[in-house]
């Protein structure tokens, strides 16, 4: 049966070569848009972590004085040192983690002439099990080690190949700044985007290079580099451990949703101590996202990309329409030719689908241009300088998703069209040639 | 009108669906020729300093133990070194230029010392420049005198200290801080509870801030003599001929002074600005690439209905060619009816762009659209729908008479 209908759609469409080219053109204009700013869009609002983003919660606290105090404000996006320590050695949650962005100068070991800088994070021990970070050789350091200063280092794997060769690195000695630091782990590929555990930085930057313990790049005073802000008095002390400042970014591990409101209570709880110790002046204002809702509280995903998608979204609509009105031409047109087929008993209903499968035909050949259009979209988009341009990449539910939404989209841009075309009575039709 | 009225009728369906993609089209391309034209007014701006004769280079020392003593040392041997380079006729350092986005030092000052929020001038933008800078950069001096060698003195926004004594004001902030009075001599108060004097020895013309921000104050600025500049960059002032072959010998010549370091940026000026705007100018691109095929499948929809139309009604222009009705009175009716049915779609589509440049300023905080630009937007798809409707209509006029006396 269908492969008779599309061989009727088959010649029908070629009775009518411009006005089917017009619609295939159409239909792929539109189509294309839209997937290359849906793929955008889809990429950039993917799961950094899929599998351990649902345990992974970033807390809240409001530590600053009352000047310029709003009830109903937001807490700052960071902690200052002591309630990240005090988080950390409370130990509430299943992992937890307390960390900074940094920037090391590298001095290779080939010779001082061609020191260089390299993008660095100093963290405390959990950073490693609790993100799932794959090893290639060694592994992490331990608590102990964080707390004891202990001179360690891990590196990526493209830093350690270009340094040493990646089978030879752990266990040699890594010169960065004036300290001397044991390289005791090479991490594998690992690049989560967006680079949702900081995203002070920018949301689709790449995941650092070096990776040092905390206490020991605060205390080696190793060069930070991130956002911090401040309030009351300038900070004196120069490691800011005591400053009015918040300054690193806090993950914690919480199993259950029980868990989590447990969290939040102690969140509260440690505000109300802080308060009545004196430190905090606010009363106590408090969140705690998981990762997801930590990535939308932040607005990953620009608004111009938004906006794009959204004309994107208008255009595919305004050439449905177009798509409407012209197959609601063709199909009309084709009176005759209908009218005939329901006289020799074809019903309304083989009439109706006998029209949709030609419509799919449309959509399918509409889809073929709008992948190509997209992938030469998205190709643009590459060429841009914007921070997320890496991630604009066709893939798999990319290709097969363009192919489904051109031919869902025309079938339902031919529901009106075939089913008015399927009411004509074919007796006054007949009577009219 | 009324035959025509009449006569549309018979083609509710049909007349709804042009109706509605006019309306979407006029709807999405009022609004994009608007956000087009609120970029290119964005784009042209004056940055008010030597575009096409800056290059501009920043430096990351890699040796510990830098003092301020040796940094200096280190910078003054680069400036020489600069200096000696063919095709350069000024070198300075500054903390940033006119859109470079990069070390911005913006603060509040205050008209009156002590806790008077009211006389506080906020989102102001600093520039410091070693000696010389003023002159490298080609800004110019419009009222009162320029530094004195011993008014330069080491000093950055983030320390507690006071700020050089005399500061030159840009022209912006001299008319928004003291209006219609000389402001040479006037008081600025800098620090926490505006402890810290300085006075206004002279004043610059158009100074563009080193980022733009949507309220429009974007040339309030002071400039003040410093000597070490925190996160600074060398500025060379060349001949426009000369500056790419200047940016490019130019790490080299630094290695030479000394290779403990890293040439971080190196750019000539003019390309800073273009880059400043890319996005704006890739958002142009984008909106005229989907303004153009917007129009062009509306286009191509309106022809097609039309000429099934023209089909549809060959014998009724039959018999109206064989009653008396010239090809112009035939033309001229299906030239109507697009007018009508477009008119009709602009009606609607243009309380839907309102609606969208509504939803879009509440959302993205996008300006508010003058009502002129409605017209504009009208205007085009009337101009569109009159071409598309051109071809089917010719064809109809060339309907022959005799077409009315063919059989049923």
């Amino acid at each position: 049966m269908f492969g008779y209908y599309f061989g009727l759609a088959l010649r029908s469409l070629r009775r009518t070569p411009v006005l089917t080219a017009l619609m295939v053109v159409a239909i792929g204009l539109g189509i294309g848009a839209s997937m290359t700013m849906l793929t955008v869009l889809r990429l950039m609002t993917a799961d950094p972590l899929p599998g351990r983003s649902a345990q992974l919660y970033y807390p809240q606290l409001d530590p600053q004085d009352m000047q310029g105090f709003k009830p109903d404000g937001d807490p700052p996006e960071q902690l200052a040192w002591i309630d990240a320590m005090n988080l950390l050695h409370a130990r509430r949650g299943a992992r937890q983690v307390a960390m900074v962005h940094g920037q090391v100068v590298v001095r290779p070991p080939q010779g001082e002439g061609r020191a260089f800088f390299a993008s660095a994070r100093y963290a405390s021990a959990d950073f490693f099990p609790m993100f799932g970070v794959p090893f290639l050789h060694g592994g992490g350091w331990s608590a102990d080690d964080d707390a004891r200063q202990a001179r360690v280092a891990v590196l990526s794997r493209e830093l350690a190949d270009k340094l040493y060769g990646a089978d030879r690195a752990v266990g040699q000695e890594l010169r960065l700044g004036k300290d001397s630091f044991r390289i005791i782990g090479v991490i594998d590929h690992w690049n989560p985007q967006p680079h949702f555990y900081d995203v002070t930085l920018g949301k689709y930057q790449n995941s650092e290079d070096v990776f040092l313990p905390l206490e020991t790049a605060i205390a080696l005073k190793q060069p930070r580099y991130g956002n911090m802000s401040c309030w009351g008095d300038l900070p004196t002390d120069e490691n800011m451990k005591n400053a009015d400042c918040v300054w690193l970014q806090f993950w914690v591990r919480l199993d259950t949703p029980a868990q989590a409101k447990d969290y939040r209570e102690f969140l509260v709880h440690y505000s109300e101590q802080q308060k009545a110790l004196g430190r905090f002046q606010r009363p106590p204002n408090v969140r705690l996202h998981d990762l997801m809702g930590w990535l939308d509280y932040n607005h990953v995903v620009p608004g111009s990309v938004q906006m794009q998608t959204l004309l994107a979204l208008g255009f595919l609509l305004v050439c449905l329409v177009n798509t409407v009105a012209l197959l609601l031409v063709k199909f009309l047109r084709r009176g005759g030719e209908l009218s005939v087929r329901r006289a020799l008993g074809a019903s309304r209903r083989a009439v109706f689908v006998q029209l949709l499968a030609e419509s799919a035909l449309i959509g399918l050949a509409g889809g073929a241009v709008g992948l190509l259009l997209s992938l030469g979209g998205l190709w643009l988009l590459r060429q841009q300088p914007a921070e997320y341009a890496s991630l604009a990449r066709a893939d798999g539910p990319m290709l097969l998703g363009t192919l489904a939404l051109a031919v869902a989209a025309t079938l339902s841009a031919a529901v009106f069209p075939a089913w008015r075309a399927c009411r004509l009575a074919p007796a006054r039709l007949l009577k009219l040639q | 009108m009324h035959p025509i009225v009449a006569a549309l009728k018979h083609h509710k369906t049909a007349v709804a669906l042009v109706a509605l993609e006019i309306a979407l089209t006029c709807t999405i391309v009022t609004n994009a020729l608007f956000i087009i034209g609120d970029r290119v007014a964005g784009m042209r701006v004056n940055t008010g300093v030597a575009d096409d004769e800056l290059v501009w280079a920043t430096s990351s020392g890699l040796r510990d133990g830098e003092t301020p003593e040796s940094a200096a040392g280190r910078a003054a041997a680069d400036m020489a070194a600069l200096r000696a380079m063919p095709g350069v006729k000024a070198v300075a350092r500054v903390n940033t230029l006119p859109l470079a986005s990069r070390n911005s030092w913006g603060t509040c000052l205050q008209l009156k010392p002590g806790d008077d929020k009211k006389s506080a001038l906020c989102t102001v933008r600093i520039y410091a420049g070693a000696p010389g800078a003023l002159e490298t950069l080609g800004v110019r001096l419009v009222r009162g005198r320029g530094f004195l060698p011993q008014e330069y003195r080491a000093w950055s926004l983030f320390d507690d200290k006071p700020p050089p004594a005399a500061v030159i004001v840009s022209r912006d902030l001299a008319e928004r801080a003291w209006p219609g009075e000389d402001p040479i001599g006037k008081p600025l108060y800098f620090g926490d509870h505006g402890k810290y004097a300085s006075h206004v020895a002279g004043v610059i013309g158009h100074l563009l801030n080193p980022d733009l921000d949507a309220h429009g104050q974007s040339g309030q600025n002071v400039f003040l003599p410093v000597t070490a500049i925190p996160g600074g960059m060398y500025v060379l002032r060349v001949a426009p001929a000369m500056r790419d072959a200047v940016s490019r010998d130019l790490p080299a010549v630094l290695d030479r002074v000394d290779d403990q370091r890293i040439v971080t940026t190196n750019q000539v000026y003019a390309q800073t600005v273009a880059d400043y705007f890319h996005d704006d100018r890739a958002l142009i691109w984008l909106l005229l690439a989907v303004v153009g095929c917007l129009l062009a499948v509306s286009a191509l929809g309106v022809a097609g209905l039309s000429s099934f139309w023209v089909q549809q009604r060959a014998r009724q222009i039959g018999i109206r060619r064989a009653i008396g009705a010239t090809r112009g009175d035939i033309l001229r009716y299906f030239q109507a009816e697009n007018f009508l049915i477009v008119t009709v779609g602009i009606a609607v589509g243009s309380v839907g762009a309102v609606g969208l440049n509504f939803w879009l300023m509440k959302r993205y905080e996008l300006a508010h659209m003058p009502l002129a630009w409605l017209g504009g937007g009208a205007l085009v798809l009337w101009a569109l729908g009159q071409l598309a409707a051109l071809g089917p209509a010719l064809r109809a006029a060339s309907v022959p008479p005799v077409v009315a006396t063919r059989a049923l």
